[in-house]
């Protein structure tokens, strides 16, 4: 592949991605747009090409199923599709790298046929028919709401929602909805899509059962009973957490929340932004908005990104609500065993990881974090249940092909 | 556009839908072991968006493909770790 140079470089292509390369664009500024999905639109969009449609100009470049693996020089990306390797040159680069979701190690959570609460959705909107099959959807947040009602709208036999959260938390975040019409008429729209279907607060998935793929999940409730539904699949994710690893590599500064960024998404770097779930969880309007402030900012108007300050404000408060509501509780601490797997690219047990005393010691001892996955699904584990953080990141932040990487 | 799609998957035949990914041709065909870990256990997906590789199967030759990122074409061969 021939290598390209461009003035504003969007990595991801969900709703923040797409909202900055339509605004800088507009801006006249020469875009491209890469994703490591064949199609625009991330996750919440997937499959969903009218939504994407609307931020999509001609005058952008598409560049689809491209991972970042490299920072091969200044303002360089390195960039790797199934065709091939090329080079990309850029003057801005917004990061909307999104987020994934928070997975959690009990008994059984690498059956087949255990997935993320979004992973599955994901595998149904990817083509995979699912009418007729028995889903129990468990973990926490809004997503395991939305998650529900997709599957239900296609004739999925979603046996029960498990929600860790309390039902007084949520209660107070509900009270606060009232300030935010547009999200109580979601809230509502999903509670009518939901008829039937118990969403079952302060429970939470203890163990799944099967031999070679799921039979069945066991759930414990706050008072300490549990029950066992058997199942065909389990949809479980514990919130998300942003995608910071190109960030890092970077150089950028990142908090507990994702990559920080000033009023007009500027990280510290000078010249690079971040939008969107990249710089802490915040849902859709809020990545939009965010995109559009990066987007005429990197266009040089930022005249026209401050006037969208006191709508991501509004956003934000709404993001931080959500958080408190859907906190994990600390039982969750517990639901690895000591053979539970933690890393599951090198199946490292959590006794192996408990018995190093940090991250560093805990990959050149057991491998945890070292394979193909990079610590991406591990480090969110091993985050919540023993406090580390993810250390320093190095290149290739992607499994690359070895020809790639000789260039 | 036509609007499905044939290929196979472990020598079998299967026709999905035009725009469907690999991951769900194989669930399709009846697969739940999309491949065996290091020490042998059987996996499939789990993220369903490119990031856990727990997905990974040979498509046409090449392995280690992440299924729920490759859109299936008409003739792929796809074979997953049996």
């Amino acid at each position: 592949m021939t290598d390209r140079d461009y003035d504003v470089v969007v990595v991801g292509a969900g709703p923040a991605g797409l909202a900055v390369a339509c605004r800088a664009a507009e801006c006249g500024r020469s875009v491209a747009m890469l994703d490591d999905n064949p199609h625009p639109g991330g996750q919440i969009w997937r499959g969903a090409a009218k939504e994407s449609a609307r931020w999509l100009r001609g005058d952008v470049a598409w560049i689809g199923g491209a991972r970042v693996f490299d920072i091969p020089g200044p303002q360089q990306l390195a960039v790797e599709t199934f065709e091939g390797e090329c080079r990309v040159a850029y003057r801005s680069l917004i990061l909307a790298t999104g987020a994934r979701e928070r997975f959690l190690p009990f008994p059984g959570w690498t059956l087949p046929n255990v997935m993320g609460a979004g992973g599955l959705q994901a595998l149904a909107k990817s083509g995979m028919p699912l009418a007729g099959r028995r889903v129990v959807i468990a973990g926490s947040g809004p997503l395991l709401l939305a998650v529900a009602r997709y599957l239900r709208a296609r004739g999925v036999d979603v046996r029960l929602i498990a929600e860790q959260a309390p039902q007084s938390a949520l209660l107070r975040f509900g009270m606060r909805l009232a300030g935010h019409p547009a999200k109580l008429m979601q809230a509502l729209t999903l509670r009518a899509g939901l008829l039937g279907v118990p969403y079952i607060t302060s429970c939470w998935p203890v163990s799944a059962q099967g031999a070679e793929r799921l039979q069945s999940v066991t759930l414990r409730r706050g008072d300490g009973s549990t029950r066992t539904e058997a199942c065909d699949y389990l949809g479980c994710g514990f919130g998300l957490i942003a995608n910071v690893e190109l960030a890092a590599l970077l150089g950028c500064r990142i908090s507990k929340a994702g990559v920080e960024v000033d009023e007009f998404q500027e990280t510290l770097e000078a010249g690079v932004f971040a939008a969107g779930e990249a710089t802490g969880i915040g849902g859709l309007e809020l990545s939009l908005v965010e995109g559009e402030i990066a987007g005429y900012a990197a266009g040089g108007r930022r005249d026209r990104a401050a006037a969208l300050f006191a709508a991501r404000t509004s956003h934000r408060r709404f993001a931080a609500a959500l958080e408190q509501a859907f906190a994990l509780r600390q039982e969750l601490r517990n639901l690895p065993q000591p053979s539970t797997l933690v890393c599951r690219c090198e199946d490292v047990a959590m006794e192996r990881v408990r018995a190093c005393s940090n991250w560093r010691e805990a990959k050149l001892h057991t491998r945890c974090g070292m394979g193909p996955c990079q610590g991406r699904i591990c480090g969110g584990a091993v985050e919540f249940l023993l406090g580390w953080q993810s250390e320093s990141v190095r290149p290739p932040v992607f499994p690359a092909r070895v020809r790639s990487l000789s260039r | 556009m036509p609007d499905s799609v044939t290929l196979s998957v472990n020598g079998a035949p299967i026709t999905v839908p035009a725009g469907a990914m690999v991951s769900a041709a194989i669930a399709i065909a009846g697969v739940d072991r999309y491949r065996r870990s290091v020490t042998g256990e059987p996996r499939g997906p789990l993220c369903g968006m490119g990031i856990c590789f727990e997905c990974r199967v040979t498509i046409d030759g090449r392995a280690h493909c992440r299924s729920c990122q490759v859109v299936c074409q008409p003739g792929m061969e796809v074979r997953t770790d049996d």
